[in-house]
């Protein structure tokens, strides 16, 4: 019995409370303002519109862990976006097989990946500061994808592409599921891997993760080239939801992602943070923002409320150290 | 000569850097090379600046301002209202209120930093989305047209008519900008704040101990930002003679990329005001650059951005490396 509760303690954590107090607040608050909320209509909403900001928000994730930031995920989920329309497109368009599709998925996630990898490179071989490298491949990739596409849109996939980004299978929409598995994944490689150890190690101290060992180096650049990878699986669904590729799309959610992290109890600092706490805040945001869709708010409201939410929660995290300090002070 | 390149090292690359640019862009394209062009750079690149040297004294202090730019969106539409409801104003009146409203969203940003010691990409990512947020609910994302004469009306303070016609005119922004870049100049190179803002962006822990209010260091350098973020929204106004709610979404982080590239260390107690105007400088050269060799407009960015990638892979290799590579005496330390 005592195991089972320090299992449970264990897996929510400390950092789990903020997120979960915040659910629950949105939860009642929602239910009583309307009866619509707690249906199976919101919930349906919020499964489909959490995944593209749930997958960009764990290839920011990785990075965050490491004292970094990597702002060119939504260019990159864009780029790697354009690269598989434009694979199906050469292989006949609306006429394109599996096969095509097959080719240009992996085509699209080593190009996400390619991003990261010249982040990484340059961040691990130079020092520069991530924010900065991030951030002007971020200007190069939107400006790329800006120039292939004048602008405008590509669409005209396959049918059997729309699934992906609209289906369900038992009832659970297909990119949900998706987002679940990356998520643990995520879970798993910083719970159980050494690259996911390390991670979190480069975060703490960079110099004394080198000096005990830890090809730093190594480290970084697959952190990076994993964020492209994430950014590039959420590129593909974006495009599947909506059936068209658009260089801009999704840029909105930037620093959304950002704020996902520091809502679910990253440190900005790097070093300290887990996945699920992650996925709470995420949930969070999402039904903060359908609510008021429900209520009839827009969705600009929703992104100021999202911003009042971060300071509300770091605000209550500054009073419940003040007053472990000065309870401490006294014993 | 080696001091100068020792402690001037970015500033000095830069300008190296822009000079070989502008003699390439001046073969490549004639039109480069004029009085008018010149001027337009200087005019277009005003506002940017403004931003720029706010940007930096945050960046001294050891922060950094996300905000910035949607807050100097919301100074635009409050200040262009207000001034509407007061029946016009003038310059004075209408620099006064936009520099007013601009430093309480700076202080803003420092109260909650400093109050609740929340570091300030936190602090600024929550507030860029709060300010935008409640700007486009409440404007609705309607433009204001009608703004007050005295804002639209170009303020031409210097022309001069080229040989093939054209006008090469200074407007008004660039006096401002002018002022703006020599007052942040003596703010942090000649007052004992601008020392302080130094120290304490280089150890705010050292600082503190040495006996400096970093209260005041976080209200000082936020505050100085929203000061430039409202007068820029201002001259903005007055440049594109319409207020457009999201006309500034997304100018930080271009912003943020000159500052830095013009030596400004993220982390705190590094920059200089010349190294940041170069930098903005250099960007906006380059995009002009590009324009008058007849580049699309859709490649710009990219190359930009592909410059800007390599300027900060270089220039954080370290200079002292560097300087043995170049002189060759390979020598160990």
């Amino acid at each position: 019995m005592t195991s089972l509760r320090e299992r449970l303690r264990e897996t929510l954590g400390p950092d789990m409370a903020t997120p979960l107090a915040a659910l629950a607040l949105v939860v009642v608050v929602f239910s009583l303002y309307s009866p619509q909320f707690l249906t199976s209509g919101t919930f349906g909403a919020v499964a489909f519109q959490l995944p593209e900001l749930g997958l960009l928000t764990l290839a920011m994730l990785l990075p965050i862990l490491t004292g970094g930031l990597n702002l060119a995920i939504t260019f990159t989920a864009n780029i790697a976006g354009l690269t598989l329309a434009w694979v199906l497109q050469s292989q006949g368009g609306v006429q394109a097989g599996p096969g095509a599709f097959v080719i240009g998925v992996v085509l699209a996630l080593a190009v996400g990946g390619a991003s990261g990898l010249i982040m990484g490179l340059v961040i691990a071989y130079t020092k520069a500061h991530p924010i900065l490298v991030s951030l002007s491949m971020m200007i190069f990739l939107r400006g790329l994808g800006e120039f292939l596409t004048r602008g405008g849109d590509i669409s005209g996939f396959p049918a059997f592409i729309q699934p992906i980004g609209q289906g369900s299978i038992l009832g659970i929409p297909i990119p949900l599921l998706i987002f679940i598995v990356c998520v643990l994944a995520w879970h798993l490689l910083l719970t159980r891997m050494k690259l996911g150890f390390n991670t979190l190690m480069i975060g703490s101290n960079i110099e004394a993760a080198r000096y005990s060992g830890v090809n730093t180096r190594k480290v970084l650049i697959l952190v990076y080239v994993l964020s492209g990878v994430m950014a590039a699986i959420a590129g593909i669904i974006m495009m599947a939801r909506f059936n068209s590729v658009r260089v801009g799309h999704g840029e909105s959610y930037l620093l959304i992602t950002v704020l996902a992290c520091f809502l679910g109890g990253v440190n900005p600092f790097g070093g300290f943070g887990r996945v699920l706490p992650v996925f709470v805040a995420l949930v969070v945001l999402q039904l903060l923002s359908s609510g008021l869709n429900l209520i009839g708010a827009n969705q600009h409201l929703a992104t100021a409320l999202w911003g009042i939410l971060l300071v509300g929660v770091m605000v209550l995290r500054w009073a419940v150290g003040r007053l472990r300090l000065s309870r401490n002070g006294k014993v | 000569m080696r001091k100068l390149a020792h402690t001037h090292g970015t500033e000095l690359s830069l300008i190296v850097v822009i000079a070989l640019l502008c003699v390439f862009l001046s073969i490549m394209a004639p039109r480069f090379f004029t009085l008018g062009n010149a001027f337009d750079l200087l005019n277009t690149s005003s506002v940017n600046i403004i931003f720029a040297v706010g940007l930096l004294v945050v960046l001294i202090a050891g922060g950094i301002d996300i905000s910035f730019a949607v807050a100097a969106s919301v100074v635009q539409y409050v200040a262009a209202t207000a001034l509407i409801a007061i029946g016009g104003g003038g310059w004075v009146s209408g620099l006064l209120i936009a520099g007013g409203i601009g430093i309480l969203l700076g202080a803003f940003n420092a109260f909650l930093i400093h109050t609740f010691r929340i570091i300030s990409i936190v602090v600024t990512i929550a507030t860029f989305n709060i300010y935008f947020g409640l700007l486009m609910f409440f404007t609705k994302g309607v433009s204001i047209y009608n703004l007050p004469d005295w804002l639209t009306t170009r303020v031409v303070l210097f022309e001069r008519e080229a040989a093939d016609g054209s006008w090469a005119e200074i407007t008004l922004p660039v006096l401002v900008m002018a002022v703006c870049v020599v007052a942040t100049w003596i703010l942090i190179r000649h007052t004992t704040t601008g020392r302080q803002l130094y120290a304490f962006g280089d150890n705010p822990e050292g600082a503190r101990r040495f006996g400096i209010n970093i209260g005041a260091m976080q209200y000082i350098a936020f505050g100085w930002l929203g000061l430039m973020a409202g007068i820029g929204g201002l001259i903005q106004a007055h440049y594109a003679q319409e207020v457009v709610p999201n006309a500034l979404y997304g100018r930080e982080l271009d912003v943020l990329a000159a500052v830095v590239l013009g030596g400004a260390r993220l982390g705190g107690g590094r920059g200089s005001v010349l190294g940041c105007v170069l930098g903005v400088l250099l960007v906006a050269i380059t995009q002009n650059g590009l324009n008058l060799m007849g580049v699309s407009p859709f490649a710009f960015r990219m190359i930009v951005g592909a410059i800007i990638l390599v300027a900060i892979t270089l220039s954080s290799v370290n200079p002292q490396r560097l300087m043995r590579l170049v002189q060759g005496t390979g020598a160990r330390p």
